[in-house]
């Protein structure tokens, strides 16, 4: 029987790029269904009920939720190509504590970057410089946060890089300039099809966070 | 087979600390627990978790894991021989951590908040949100409890850890405000499991006592009274 996979996203979605990236990582193929945030399908609602958020993976009409989760069992269930957790528990457990620590600080502080103006923003800047020094130290002087082989970590990470030039344009900072490595690592994993095919264009991001700046009137 | 030498820094009242230690006793892992004042950081915290500084911090030989969703999904990596604490099915184990996460980020906080409230308004408004968080919990407990005693079906699980380690402190919070958030009537499943929960010899080992909490609880509030 074949496998039923849909996937309920919004195209600028950092969280949603990461599912696009694991699935086009493995090679899977699926139905993807751009929801209009400001108008939420009932399926969504439906299969997301707690939260009401994107991305959702519809797996054979069962819902699976939440970004890292949603990667962590396409890797399981889809076990037998390009694995992305590493198989060793001590590096499975930094790379979820990397992966965590991308979503609770880094998605804030970058969000301060664009949502808030003044002191805020500037506290928003500092922060998210000190947290992006912190990854490139993890890199260190590895090809991938997975080591040799592109990984988890790697996926986790690589869809903010859609969204730094908007942080950088916003935020009048060079990312380049404080994380030189990071901005080649970032080019490196562009090079995958799999990541240039999933991720935003990051000019149409910073269109994208130009108007919800003028909506929320952050100007 | 030798265990490498582990070691837990944490503090007994803490509830993250306390989901390592019921993960550690589950797995029959020998640890040396190092007692750690999170309001008196030791050095030993500050070099081993450097980013966050914060307990529990699980030191495995010469490694150290930090967050207790990590630590815990560590140790059922990393000692496979033993009960398994998460799920065996893929979309089981799906389900155990967006529930492991929604307790940690969505209800869990909530308790503190409610202790800390001024004022009924305040205080009705976040007793209402625990309560439908309750709610919410009672279905999954349906969804994956699968009618047996634990969220991790006939044993205990990480869902039944994550979310067990919470209910001292629950305790506490709804004697020292004067408010039932788990009760009977609206959340039966959950209210059940809660009783067999603190009844089971590892979560009794393991939580901390509901009268040392409360001596605890009250220090702490003439400590911020003292200090404001």
């Amino acid at each position: 029987m074949a496998d039923e996979v849909i996937l309920l996203d919004a195209h600028y979605s950092m969280f949603g790029m990461r599912v696009r990236l694991a699935l086009a990582e493995k090679g899977i193929e699926y139905e993807y269904r751009e929801e209009n945030l400001a108008n939420k399908s009932p399926l969504l609602l439906e299969m997301n009920p707690v939260h009401k958020k994107i991305p959702v993976l519809i797996h054979n009409k069962k819902p699976i939720c939440e970004s890292l989760i949603i990667v962590q069992y396409i890797d399981e269930v889809w076990k037998d190509k390009s694995p992305l957790l590493p198989s060793d528990p001590y590096q499975r457990a930094q790379a979820r504590f990397w992966a965590d620590f991308i979503d609770k600080k880094m998605y804030e502080s970058g969000g301060k970057i664009w949502k808030t103006k003044g002191e805020e923003k500037e506290a928003g800047k500092k922060e998210f410089i000190e947290n992006i020094k912190l990854l490139e130290g993890v890199l260190g002087e590895k090809p991938y946060f997975g080591g040799e082989e592109f990984g988890y970590l790697d996926v986790a990470l690589i869809t903010f890089y859609s969204w730094f030039y908007a942080y950088e344009t916003v935020g009048e900072f060079s990312i380049e300039q404080h994380c030189p490595k990071l901005i080649e690592w970032g080019k490196r994993c562009m090079e995958r099809e799999s990541v240039s095919k999933s991720l935003a264009d990051p000019h149409k991001v910073y269109d994208f966070v130009l108007m919800l700046r003028k909506k929320y009137g952050v100007e | 087979m030798a265990t490498r030498d582990v070691k837990l820094l944490g503090t007994w009242s803490c509830p993250y600390v306390n989901r390592v230690q019921l993960a550690l006793k589950l797995k029959s892992i020998e640890y040396k627990f190092i007692e750690d004042n999170p309001y008196n950081r030791s050095d030993i915290l500050v070099k081993n978790n450097p980013v966050l500084k914060k307990i529990p911090v699980l030191i495995h030989g010469n490694k150290s894991v930090c967050e207790s969703l990590v630590i815990v999904q560590y140790i059922d990596d990393a000692w496979p021989i033993g009960p398994s604490l998460l799920p065996s099915d893929a979309y089981d184990r799906a389900l155990a951590r967006f529930w492991a996460t929604y307790t940690d980020d969505n209800w869990y906080p909530l308790i503190k908040m409610l202790r800390q409230a001024e004022g009924k308004e305040e205080k009705e408004a976040i007793i209402a949100k625990l309560t439908q968080g309750l709610i919410v919990l009672e279905d999954a407990f349906v969804i994956c409890g699968k009618g047996k005693d634990y969220f991790g079906g006939e044993n205990i699980g990480y869902i039944d850890i994550v979310l067990g380690s919470s209910l001292a402190w629950l305790r506490v919070t709804e004697i020292v405000v004067g408010v039932q958030l788990l009760d009977h009537t609206r959340t039966p499943g959950l209210a059940k499991w809660a009783e067999r929960v603190i009844s089971n010899d590892v979560f009794k080992d393991v939580l901390p006592e509901t009268k040392k909490l409360l001596e605890l609880h009250e220090k702490i509030q003439a400590f911020i009274k003292s200090s404001t």
